[in-house]
């Protein structure tokens, strides 16, 4: 196989570590002000990601960086012509990271309930505008020859990415209540179980709807087959939900986003970020590519390192496998103003 | 102002910003995996309390420190495009690494520190911050081999076909003779940095404590921190004069900047300061110590340095001068020279005089003593500012001095930016940015004094070590 493919597939990996995990990280954020009725039961919340959210959102990183170094014309493409909505990804991952480290830092409600607010919004944003931001790669943007975008800000925003958008949001929601579900007891246990079924019911619709839009404009057999799974991944995991298996209902939302996200990639092949104009040029795994020799560096360490941050990463949610109900919250700790 | 002035603001602004909590991290992880260490050795607890202590406010550093560092990932494809195209091959996979190598390393044993005293074995719990630590190094490896080769880019080829720098010898790139002298003296400058921070830390808690328990457990604080402070000073010199001679070796131009050299002398006198405007053109009054520049640049106190005049013809031959050559810039190759002359002396200076304070306090706290008069509270509080500042000044040292170069002569800074980004869009960007880091400056300092004043808490009552099956209790930490 040719090693651009390799990476492909590779970049294709990050994203669906990514979006399977911090997905159910920013589900719970969304959920704080829908689920938990007291500060407890936020805190509740809080703490079944407290320990694994940063590992989580390094997959980003990881993605950002892999794509620099394997697909740079990709990596630069993208970054400066999605622009304004990764600076606001930024601004809300800033400010929702400090918000899980600082709200507990003070004995003080507003000092929370802003820190509430940070952690959100901090949800919120990401959740939609990486369902818009990929549904632009799919659907295609505006590149010239010189591979640059030349479209504005509001070029990204049509009915397709927003549907997109639409579906992360659902998708992610639905993925942090089993998540919340599987990793709390008493209540609040319930009522994730209980808004997950209408919750993941839209999820499914919108997913439907957007894959298979995408299916029908860009689709391959491969991403048919992926999105077919995933479809039944999040019908399974629906399912089960009802008969109270937690674990199996988030094993399926997991499943369900990571072969939705390998079935958009592979809808996207061998492109990386087509273009939408007749007189531009597409990127693709061949034009945007770094040399051989730095793809066989990096395959390497990829080959090395990966399987033993899986290992670790892995381990870490073993060590913390506990469910944690509000007798568990300790006193409020928090210096007071 | 036209985007490529906004985007180098915005990189000034948020990498500087950034590496004010960088540092902290670096050496305190180092700091506190070591008192958590000795507690596990010695079994006094008062160890234990430091580590507990100190883990908290770095907790309070590391939050700032990891979301600004996505920012940084970020810009360089944002801001930076033609930047990003042209060294991709080289520079893409030194960040790579670090994020496969470092930031997962660092965040998920973070994560098992912070919320683990009563899941793991204590040995394991110690060991999660040395792994956190180890991770900050490999960091600090590879952004620092990326940034090695800006300034000396080596083990590549340049593809006039695809127009772009191509790796064809990573070991080089890691190996980069810049690489091998940068990065100990930024990590042992690093460590200056988190052990003064625990000196000033523990020294205003002496002078609020007159008589109490609690005392010796501050002493021991003061006389750790000083002590790494002092050894890592020492290293800091000694690396940063093979830096010297290493960067007049590949970039002459900034070692003749940083002493506002414009004509070549043998032997070069070095000023410790200047009144005067550094143009070149009129007689200024600066007091120097004799062969000293010399001394720095080549190892020999009569050894010749090239001047800025000299080099910039030799520049302007090499790269040419014609405004549409590749490489032309208007400053003619020549960096803002008050800005390099100034924080090279304030980088030096402010290294300086920390050492000499940490030399002080060792020598104050010798023999038991543990005096916490108002002086020397003063004194060690102002400590920790001077490292941090002192890297801050060294950065810019290094990036302006590398100027008007992104990649020293590959790639002049003007044309590394994104061509399609519009003045609009930096700015907004530059502004956001700008604002959200001084509303998290402003909470994170707050939070800080709260928690430095409340002190080192009182240890728990004793419970098992390790999770028992069937056990309910609470947390030992949460959110």
């Amino acid at each position: 196989m040719e090693l651009t493919t390799v990476w492909f597939m590779l970049i294709a990996v990050l994203w669906i570590g990514y979006f399977a995990l911090e997905g159910f990280d920013f589900g719970v954020g969304l959920l704080l002000p829908v689920l938990a009725r007291n500060d407890t039961e936020r805190r509740v919340m809080i703490n079944t990601i407290g320990p694994v959210w940063d590992g989580n959102e390094v997959w980003l990183l990881v993605a950002g960086g892999a794509t620099f170094a394997a697909f740079p014309e990709w990596y630069a493409t993208l970054f400066s012509g999605f622009y304004l909505p990764l600076l606001l990804i930024l601004v809300a991952l800033i400010v929702r990271g400090v918000a899980f480290e600082y709200r507990a830092k003070r004995d003080d409600d507003q000092w929370r309930s802003r820190w509430d607010v940070a952690i959100f919004v901090g949800s919120l944003v990401p959740s939609v505008l990486w369902g818009v931001a990929f549904a632009n790669i799919l659907r295609g943007v505006p590149i010239d020859s010189d591979l640059e975008y030349v479209g504005g800000f509001f070029n990204l925003l049509n009915p397709y990415a927003l549907l997109g958008g639409v579906m992360t949001l659902l998708l992610f929601l639905t993925h942090g209540a089993l998540f919340i579900a599987l990793k709390t007891d008493g209540e609040i246990r319930h009522r994730a179980r209980a808004l997950a079924l209408p919750v993941g019911a839209a999820a499914a619709v919108a997913a439907v709807l957007f894959l298979g839009w995408t299916q029908l404009e860009t689709g391959t057999v491969g991403s048919a087959v992926a999105f077919l799974g995933a479809a039944a991944a999040l019908l399974a995991g629906l399912a089960v939900t009802v008969r109270g298996r937690e674990g199996w209902a988030f094993v399926g939302t997991f499943v369900a986003i990571a072969l939705g996200v390998a079935g958009l990639f592979l809808a996207l092949f061998p492109d990386v970020m087509p273009t939408s104009l007749a007189t531009g040029t597409s990127l693709t795994t061949t034009n945007a590519a770094a040399t051989a020799y730095t793809l066989r560096i990096m395959t390497v360490v990829a080959v090395i390192f990966t399987p033993l941050v899986l290992a670790y990463q892995g381990w870490t949610y073993w060590v913390f496998r506990k469910r944690i109900a509000t007798h568990h919250i300790p006193a409020a700790v928090g210096a007071g103003r | 102002m036209d985007p490529t002035d906004i985007a180098r603001w915005q990189f000034a602004i948020t990498t500087v910003y950034h590496f004010l909590f960088v540092p902290i991290t670096i050496g305190l992880s180092a700091i506190i995996a070591g008192y958590e260490i000795t507690w596990l050795r010695t079994g006094n607890d008062q160890w234990l309390r430091l580590t507990k202590f100190f883990g908290k406010l770095f907790l309070i550093n590391f939050a700032i420190g990891v979301v600004t560092g996505i920012v940084q990932e970020f810009q360089f494809g944002m801001n930076w495009s033609d930047y990003s195209r042209f060294v991709g091959d080289v520079f893409g996979a030194p960040l790579a690494v670090e994020g496969l190598l470092a930031f997962f390393l660092e965040s998920t044993f973070l994560g098992l520190w912070i919320f683990g005293w009563d899941r793991l074995p204590a040995r394991l719990h110690a060991a999660c911050m040395v792994l956190v630590h180890l991770g900050t190094l490999f960091s600090a490896y590879f952004i620092l081999a990326a940034n090695s080769w800006m300034q000396n880019p080596v083990g590549f080829a340049y593809n006039p076909d695809t127009g772009r720098a191509e790796m064809n010898d990573f070991a080089a790139v890691l190996l980069n003779k810049v690489q091998l002298v940068t990065f100990p003296h930024v990590v042992l400058a690093a460590y200056m940095t988190g052990a003064a921070f625990v000196v000033g830390v523990a020294m205003w808690q002496l002078g609020r404590r007159s008589s109490d328990g609690d005392r010796p457990m501050y002493r021991l604080a003061v006389r750790t921190g000083a002590a790494i402070v002092l050894a890592s000073g020492i290293g800091v010199a000694i690396t940063g004069d093979f830096q010297g001679k290493i960067m007049t070796d590949v970039q002459p131009m900034k070692m003749a900047a940083a002493e506002a050299l414009y004509d070549t002398e043998a032997p070069a006198d070095f000023s410790l300061f200047t009144l005067g405007t550094l143009d070149g053109e009129k007689e200024t009054f600066s007091v120097t110590v004799p062969g000293l520049l010399s001394f720095l640049a080549t190892g020999d106190t009569q050894g010749e340095v090239k001047g800025i005049n000299d080099l910039r013809a030799q520049y302007e031959k090499t790269y040419g001068q014609d405004p549409g050559a590749a490489y032309y810039s208007e400053d003619g190759y020549t960096p803002v020279i008050p800005v390099t002359y100034w924080t090279f002396r304030l980088m030096i200076g402010l290294g300086v005089l920390a050492s000499v304070i940490a030399a002080w306090i060792l020598w104050i706290t010798r023999a038991g003593r543990s005096p916490a008069g108002r002086r020397t509270v003063w004194v060690a509080m102002a400590l920790p500012f001077l490292p941090l500042f002192a890297n801050s000044f060294g950065w810019i040292f290094t990036e302006l001095g590398r100027q008007p170069w992104a990649v020293f002569g590959l790639m002049t800074t003007d044309r590394a930016v994104s061509p399609g980004v519009s003045t609009g869009e930096v700015l907004t960007s530059l502004i956001v940015l700008t604002a959200v880091y001084g509303v998290l400056a402003v909470i994170e300092v707050r939070l800080l004094l709260t928690y430095i004043a409340r002190g080192a808490d009182p240890l728990p009552e004793p419970t098992s070590d390790v999770d028992e099956p069937g056990n309910d209790r609470p947390l030992a930490f949460a959110y």
